[in-house]
């Protein structure tokens, strides 16, 4: 645990990407298996750990620090972890120290109360530092800045392998990654039979900028509607079939009427969207419809019927055993119209090709798409190969217009990590008429990024000079037509939600100005949001 | 006997003893002040009289120059002097060099005021007497539970061990320029470090100051590179630089070799701080006593009552409610709660 609680301490204090990737490789290096496997899991959070609550940890806290003390610290130091790993009072004499490895399979085989005994002694032994990382694995809170991208960069740079090989490999390996640290040390052969239908990581586009319309040729380029679902690939491969998020991540289990219908051998890259099963297909629905298929543990049949799921086909990758990522963009739609043409996959269409002929067109095109469910445009270089990220130069996207309103600040939630001793999470609302024909807020939206350090900062002071009451780590503030602060908030788009007390939902909402001259009873209205709603 | 306040009373210039008609460590000047040490929230220019450890009067005149008081009163450990009658004698309190507890008696009353102190391991002043008192004035400059620090040569051993995992990089330290930077240089030369240390030019005067106090601190190196060809820059590659805090961001730090900018200070043991920093190598390495040295030391010194003073006194105050100790907040302004 201790060593791991280093390379997690460093990590976070080494600001450049070559000092991060080279920690890893030491640690790699320098500890057996299957710790360092487990380590790289807890790390790329593909760890499945039985978590504990918070509530248990501060609970077990109480039992051994004053209240009193234990406010006045939480309150300085802003972060709960990081308080009880550091008031923790430990037991002089109690040395075992828990290795990753244990923790990891103690606490999955263990009920609620046993392991409730075995975190305080393992607390008592370890260090702030090792305590820490503990907290934050088993309360699932591990933040630390480093993505699943770099950790598999140091896993390439450890085996001196190109870091594309890791990432087709990556889903059919699962932590401890034994066989993987093998083959990287050069001991066992590549464990590529683990897995038919891998993931390819996926190439996407960069925005269009004023500045870079001069470099772009629109003769060089195809162009597609962007749609407005998520953007996923669809692998089978001998009767396996597997569907991918763009990071990689399995999506199949939620999608089992799509993944079903998949009877081919093929990669196929496109857009994930939900049609209207009362319509001929596919008239696709807008994004607020697919929302209803996400994060769902379980997939009634209801759900399958009233919003069934398709594919819009941007792209071929691989087909009948052969890798087509060389081939340049035209090449592989060709291949593409074919595939669907000839194999007519049930649940799979095309997505089709847009004809442009100048800016002035796009730019139409752009502010006026022929349905909700498309939220941009692409341009995708005729020549482009294939290549995972983003590559300069070869696919573009121009997306739609934000939506704009001014709201007010109703509530503030303390961040985390590197901004837990800051106010930096919004609830924001807008006026609407209660039953007693007055004005009122309603919350309509939150958001916690698009200001920059400064205006965090002043944000923050506002919050606190104009706190009315708290909450645990949230402070409402001062928000009548008399005083409050107006945030010009950003979205992409707006849906009726009956979750939600105002009764929309946004979509990224980001803070985009901060409206200081702004009166605040001249913020924007509900009624204003819910003309945005699409029909 | 009299009440402590009395003798000893909170007031906007600093801790007053109307008896004595004299301060300790004013923030505005005064006709008579005794100052418990040389940091600048506590050793103010401009007084009519001070009163104050020989070293303490020494770094004064270095800070402020000669003229920083009209009239200087030197005033040895253990001795003892009278103003006004009372009595008034200062013990070691193992802060910086020349720190000292301001031991105040009059008519059977001792109030004890710490000045800043701590308990740990310091090889450039005399270690922290406890003195028997009825009210004992601490500091609390980290009085929380969660400051608890850890072992200070551990800290050193870190700071040589990322010197010898990092060979090509410069090693930046940000400590304050009295007391901690001197410390760090000392520690280092008990744990073996034989090669010159670099120190930014504003630690010279200090530093040449506690070499002549008998402080050994080895070879020490002017940190610096000729601006305009950048000569000598690869010299610094592996080496340990010692420079006021604020100079490790700076752009003065950019001019050496791949900077791992590193800090010595008991607020290093808050991650997002050291991270709000930009602080690659936090070196938890106070001279301010922590939570459990604070705590102890009041325990040990069992006064009747407790003051409390600079820092985070609340907590403090909790503690000692807990345990049946009669304590209050003294809430003095003008002392930087931040400082170490
Ligand atoms: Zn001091
Ligand atoms: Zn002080």
């Amino acid at each position: 645990m201790q060593r791991f609680a280093d390379l997690l301490d460093r990590l976070i204090l080494t600001p450049s990407r070559n000092g991060k990737l080279r920690l890893m490789e030491d640690y790699f290096r320098a500890v057996p298996d299957p710790e360092r496997g487990w380590a790289v899991a807890a790390i790329t959070r593909d760890l499945d750990i039985r978590s504990v609550k918070p509530a248990m940890l501060r609970e077990m806290t109480a039992e051994r620090v004053d209240a009193e003390l234990f406010a006045l610290s939480y309150d300085y130091v802003g972060d709960l972890g990081e308080t009880i790993s550091l008031i923790w009072p430990g037991k002089r004499g109690a040395n075992y120290q828990a290795t990753l490895t244990e923790v990891v399979e103690t606490l999955n085989s263990m009920s609620r109360t046993e392991a409730r005994g075995t975190v305080a002694t393992w607390l008592d032994a370890l260090d702030p530092t090792a305590r820490w990382a503990l907290i934050k694995l088993i309360t699932g809170g591990l933040r630390i800045g480093v993505g699943a991208r770099l950790v598999k960069q140091a896993l390439a740079n450890f085996g001196d392998r190109p870091i594309q090989e890791i990432e087709e490999l990556w889903h059919g390996l699962a932590p401890p990654y034994t066989k993987l640290f093998e083959w990287l040390e050069g001991k066992a052969d590549k464990p590529e039979n683990a897995m038919k239908a891998p993931f390819r990581p996926v190439m996407l586009a960069h925005a269009i900028e004023e500045a870079d319309k001069a470099r772009i040729d629109l003769s060089e380029n195809a162009f597609e509607w962007k749609w407005d679902g998520i953007r996923v690939q669809a692998v089978a491969e001998g009767g396996q079939t597997r569907l991918y998020s763009r990071t990689g991540d399995d999506i199949s289990n939620a999608f089992p009427d799509l993944v079903e219908s998949m009877a081919f051998d093929a990669a196929i890259d496109g857009e994930l969207l939900v049609y209207d099963p009362s319509e001929p297909p596919f008239a696709v629905r807008p994004f607020n419809d697919l929302q209803q298929r996400l994060n769902r543990k379980t997939v009634t049949k209801r759900m399958l019927t009233d919003y069934p799921a398709f594919i819009r086909a941007y792209d071929l990758l691989w087909h009948d055993g052969q890798d087509l990522r060389g081939l340049p963009f035209e090449e592989r739609r060709a291949l593409l119209e074919r595939f669907i043409e000839t194999e007519k996959p049930a649940r799979f269409d095309l997505s089709p090709n847009v004809v442009v002929e100048s800016w002035e067109h796009l730019a139409e095109l752009r502010a006026n798409p022929p349905l909700d469910a498309i939220e941009g445009l692409m341009l995708k270089k005729l020549s482009s190969v294939y290549v995972p990220g983003r590559p300069k130069g070869e696919w573009w996207k121009w997306k739609r217009q934000p939506f704009l309103i001014d709201a007010v600040l109703m509530y503030a939630q303390r961040g985390h990590g590197k901004r837990s001793s800051y106010y930096s999470d919004y609830t924001f609302g807008c006026w609407r008429e209660d039953e007693n024909g007055e004005d009122e807020l309603v919350p309509v939206g939150k958001a916690y990024h698009g200001f920059t350090d400064e205006e965090l900062k002043k944000i923050d002071r506002y919050v606190r000079n104009n706190t009315i009451d708290r909450f645990g780590p949230v402070r409402s503030v001062k928000a009548s037509k008399e005083e409050g602060l107006v945030l010009e908030v950003a979205f992409e788009g707006l849906a009726r939600s009956k979750r939600h007390k105002s009764g929309v939902s946004m979509r990224f909402p980001r803070i985009s100005r901060l409206r200081w001259d702004k009166p605040a009873a001249e913020a924007d209205r509900l009624e204003t949001l819910e003309a945005m709603i699409p029909e | 006997m009299i009440r402590p306040d009395q003798l000893l009373c909170p007031s906007p210039a600093g801790l007053y003893c109307p008896p004595g008609d004299f301060y300790i460590d004013p923030v505005r000047p005064v006709d008579r002040a005794v100052i418990t040490h040389g940091h600048a929230d506590h050793a103010r220019a401009g007084h009519g009289t001070v009163l104050a450890t020989p070293e303490t009067l020494a770094i004064m005149a270095v800070r402020y120059g000669e003229e920083f008081t009209a009239r200087r009163q030197s005033l040895g450990y253990g001795e003892t002097t009278s103003i006004n009658g009372v009595e008034v004698s200062f013990a070691p309190a193992g802060h910086v060099l020349g720190s000292a507890q301001a031991i105040t008696k009059w008519k059977g009353m001792t109030i004890v005021c710490t000045g800043d102190y701590k308990r740990r391991e310091d090889p450039t002043c005399p270690p922290f007497e406890p003195v028997p008192c009825h009210v004992f004035i601490s500091e609390a400059t980290f009085g929380l539970p969660v400051f608890v620090h850890p072992d200070t040569r551990g800290e050193i051993a870190n700071l040589l061990g990322s010197v010898q995992r990092n060979p090509d990089r410069a090693h930046l330290v940000g400590a304050y320029a009295l007391g901690k930077a001197q410390r760090i240089i000392t520690l280092l030369r008990l744990m073996g470090y034989d090669r010159p240390i670099y120190i930014h030019g504003a630690l010279q005067r200090l530093c040449d100051l506690y070499e002549e106090h008998g402080i050994d601190l080895g070879e020490l190196r002017p940190a610096t590179i000729d601006a305009k060809d950048g000569s000598g820059k690869q010299d610094f590659a592996g080496q340990i630089i010692i420079a006021p805090p604020s100079a490790i961001q700076d752009k003065w730090a950019r001019r050496f070799p791949d900077p791992l900018p590193a800090f010595a200070s008991g607020w290093m043991r808050v991650r997002q701080r050291a991270k709000q920093r930009g602080v690659e190598l936090p070196l938890i390495i106070s001279d301010h006593a922590d939570w459990t040295e604070l705590t102890d030391t009041i325990t040990e010194v069992d006064p009747e009552e407790l003051w409390v003073t600079h820092g985070r006194e609340e907590a403090l105050v909790r503690w000692a409610s807990l345990k049946g100790l009669k304590a209050k907040p003294l809430s003095l302004v003008g002392y930087e709660d931040e400082n170490d």
